[in-house]
């Protein structure tokens, strides 16, 4: 069947953060630029932070990129690469006064400057105590910070493909990547975005959990493609679990709350932070304070008739901070828990949030898929016309554990960096290659199996099935025995996966047929992550195994490569050779 | 749970209807998106928009009970049964629950909303005090959701020629911005009989606005802002 075709210099798949930044590079450097999104680019994922971008300007008091840098090392339990983490830091200043420039309505101090709040694990002077270098719109950072890159597109004329959803990566013979088939939803008409590069910023994939912070759309639509595209997916088994979810609801309550003076209390009132981190108390890194709120609950200290969940207070702060720097934390409280956080706590419970793995990428925003592994061979290697930036990349700056505010920081800083090494790859290599004769074969045979399945599975149950997996066998505590029939379990349900079936097969907006799509992306993400947790045997970060408790840098300082072909997996080291600054050695974590 | 939805699909070349539905709910279902996503188990050809189920992203407009909001934030509890849900009223239907928003976004993109400041950025931010910055409030927290435009008759006549509620609230906030320096030229552009002034103060958008921002105290605003700079 012969498709429609469309030829751009470059693709972006994901208008978030990541891509609206990489978007506005491109297309003021005047190049062909096709934005692809499934939702209307202010309606990504990123529109949902509330608490801040994390950038040492040192507007509250003395603040240095170092030791925004240590924090983050330390942080990623040692497990992020010092290379990627040092450009972030040093180039995050930069880019916070360039979104200010945008116009990012960013909070104010009484001297004009932008307002920043204190964050978990963020400090002064390595560890010493707690820095305000959280650059933040109240509670409401993300919402600002998105609207502010789409307006910012507006202006630069970019061109938005709206309600396109991405399907399959485009490689030819050699490896290089030659854009997407993607779907339009509306229409229902499939095509070919033929692109001299590519650059995915397809966000997370938090709806693999049962509770997550994360919107519908979180699919890691950017990791199913490239899984099956034969690139591998790195340190999947690390997923930040959130402190502060509404119980119930899952819906976020930012850190921001902590870093304005909120605690949290367990049952008998008892402000429990102080034993488990007596320096850093409630702002501690989120894994450290997500394991001693599920510690508290399973030894019986929960609140509430079920004793199932913990007390955050922020009424001390009074009505005016709160409405001032909290607006949005209220209003969703009052909505989603029925309390009025001026009053009462609000009920909270770890929840899934945040994925540190993804797509191998380096600094530059550049896709490496390592020739060889275990020690030899080309580790390094770059994708052709591949990159990745933002939540869906692995550069890897997070590590086993992502420090609050760095996300939006790491959205900014490497859609930029992506962007301007894709303008260096089309400079340099000015033609375009052909598309090979099967682009779309996979596509095309995924739609049409979809189309004619008969008798087959619930899209809606297998997803389900899918998100009580990895809730009970990969969650805040992992052990071997659940992690190992997580593994089976989650192979039984990928089969299943391959046989799902739709009943409704109009061509118009059919929202059946992309959620049918998401689940082929879903399911490799949720493989992957058991797989490789299953594998890692110590504690690091977020992953906490019962029975290696401890870190081992010895056997396990290095990233895992998940392959969807035959789940398997590699490993490569660890960047600990920072770009110029030196090397934080590995110690014990403490804060 | 008793719902009564407006269906329609081009592609099976139909007339719209309303279709029943009883749902069984969860106790956790708290809010008609949650409801929503049940009946979509049941029927997975029932079409809508949605995303972030918190009220931020702006996907899931429509209209409820014959008011438009967003189906994440608005609780069951609250609805009179058969709840009564139909597309944002004003726009085209593509499908079911799903708008063609393009009218929407053309009058939202006419109102050029980007800072504009044609100054050599300093090296680090531009200075704002507080109170500068506070006149954003109210104004940048807007979410794109357009309740507010399609609940409102004048939009409904001129989707074309007037701005409509929202587009304008976003209008003043460039205005409003101690950091843009075209307001003149954004009070031009909006000195018409049309783009500005079909507002006649009905204030449904005030009503409807799931974020409780105030779209017609801002056209007040510009109104003030024309008025001062023609004496």
């Amino acid at each position: 069947m012969a498709l429609a075709k469309r030829s751009f210099d470059v693709v972006v798949v994901g208008a978030g953060g990541a891509g609206l930044r990489a978007a506005l590079q491109l297309s003021e450097a005047g190049l062909k630029v096709a934005v692809l999104s499934k939702v209307f680019p202010t309606r990504s994922h990123t529109v949902a932070a509330q608490g801040g971008i994390g950038a040492a300007l040192g507007n509250m008091g003395e603040d240095s990129w170092l030791w925004h840098m240590y924090d983050t090392v330390k942080g990623s339990d040692w497990l992020g690469d010092q290379d990627t983490i040092e450009f972030m830091c040093r180039e995050a200043p930069k880019a916070v006064y360039e979104l200010e420039h945008f116009g990012m309505p960013f909070d104010r101090n009484e001297n004009g400057t932008v307002y920043q709040r204190p964050f978990g694990g963020h400090s002064q002077n390595f560890g010493e105590r707690p820095v305000q270098r959280s650059c933040c719109a109240a509670d409401r950072t993300g919402h600002a910070m998105l609207h502010t890159l789409y307006q910012r597109n507006v202006r630069a004329r970019t061109q938005f493909f709206v309600e396109w959803m991405a399907l399959d990566l485009v490689r030819d013979a050699s490896g290089q990547v030659l854009g997407v088939t993607a779907l339009e939803m509306e229409t229902g008409e499939l095509m070919i975005l033929h692109a001299r590069a590519t650059l995915f910023a397809t966000g997370g994939a938090g709806r693999i959990f049962a509770s997550s912070t994360n919107a519908f759309i979180c699919t890691g639509d950017g990791l199913g493609m490239a899984a099956r595209a034969g690139i591998p997916l790195e340190d999947m088994e690390f997923w930040q679990f959130h402190p502060t979810g509404v119980a119930g609801a899952g819906i976020l309550i930012t850190e921001g709350v902590r870093g304005e003076g909120g605690y949290l209390l367990n049952k008998s009132g008892e402000r429990f932070m102080e034993r488990y981190a007596p320096n850093l108390k409630d702002l501690a890194s989120r894994d450290v304070v997500s394991r001693a709120m599920a510690t508290e609950i399973k030894e019986g200290r929960g609140a509430g008739p079920h004793s199932d969940y913990l007390l955050l207070k922020l009424d001390h702060l009074g009505p005016e901070v709160i409405d001032k720097r909290l607006p949005g934390i209220r209003e969703i409280s009052i909505k989603f828990a029925n309390t009025d956080p001026v009053k009462d706590p609000i009920p909270v419970v770890p929840t899934a949030h945040y994925m540190m793995g993804g797509i191998p990428a380096n600094y530059l925003g550049e896709v490496i898929a390592p020739e060889f592994s275990n020690g030899s061979g080309n580790l390094e290697k770059v994708v052709p016309g591949f990159y990745a930036a933002g939540e869906c990349a692995c550069a890897s700056v997070h590590g086993a554990n992502r420090l609050g505010t760095n996300s939006l920081t790491d959205l900014l800083v490497f859609g930029k960096s992506a962007a301007d090494s894709v303008i260096k790859f089309l400079a340099e290599n000015p033609g375009r290659k052909d598309l090979p004769k099967d682009a779309a074969e996979r596509t095309q045979s995924r739609l049409t199996r979809l189309d004619s399945q008969k008798n087959g599975e619930s899209v809606a149950e297998v997803g389900a099935e899918i998100r009580r997996a990895m809730q009970t066998h990969c969650g805040v505590f992992r052990f071997p025995d659940m992690l190992a029939a997580g593994v089976k379990r989650i192979r039984e349900l990928a089969d299943r996966a391959t046989r799902t079936e739709i009943r409704d097969k109009s061509r118009v907006f059919n929202t059946a047929r992309i959620e049918a799509l998401e689940l082929d992306n879903l399911i490799e993400v949720a493989r992957a992550s058991m797989v490789s947790a299953e594998a890692r045997k110590e504690s690091r970060g977020a992953h906490d195994r019962a029975d290696h408790q401890d870190r081992d840098d010895a056997n396990w300082l290095k990233h895992t490569l998940w392959y969807k072909d035959g789940d398997r997996l590699d490993y490569k080291p660890v960047h600990m050779k920072p770009l110029t600054a030196r090397s934080i050695e590995p110690k014990v974590r403490t804060y | 749970m008793r719902f009564r939805i407006f269906r329609y699909d081009p592609d099976k070349n139909d007339k719209p209807t309303m279709q029943d539905y009883d749902v069984r709910l969860d106790p956790h279902d708290r809010m008609l998106l949650d409801a929503l996503v049940r009946i979509k188990e049941q029927d997975d050809s029932l079409s809508l928009r949605r995303s972030c189920r918190e009220g931020v992203c702006g996907s899931d407009a429509m209209n409820i009970n014959g008011k438009n909001g967003l189906a994440c934030i608005t609780k069951l509890a609250e609805l009179k049964e058969p709840v009564e849900l139909r597309p944002l009223p004003g726009l085209p239907v593509i499908r079911d629950l799903i708008v063609d928003m393009s009218q929407f976004f053309k009058q939202y993109h006419s109102i050029k909303p980007y800072l504009m400041n044609d100054d050599l950025p300093p090296e680090k931010e531009r200075l704002q005090s507080p109170e500068e910055r506070e006149a954003l409030d109210g104004l940048y927290e807007c979410i794109l959701c357009a309740c507010c435009s399609t609940a409102c008759p004048s939009f409904w006549w001129n989707p074309d020629k007037f701005v409509g509620p929202a587009g304008l609230l976003q209008a003043y906030r460039f205005i409003a911005d101690s950091r843009d320096q075209a307001a003149g030229e954004r009070l031009d552009d909006l000195e018409d009989p049309y783009r500005l002034f079909r507002c006649h103060s009905i204030m449904n958008c005030v009503d409807v606005c799931p974020k409780n921002l105030n779209p017609t105290r801002a056209i007040g605003k510009i109104k003030e802002l024309m008025v001062k700079r023609s004496v």
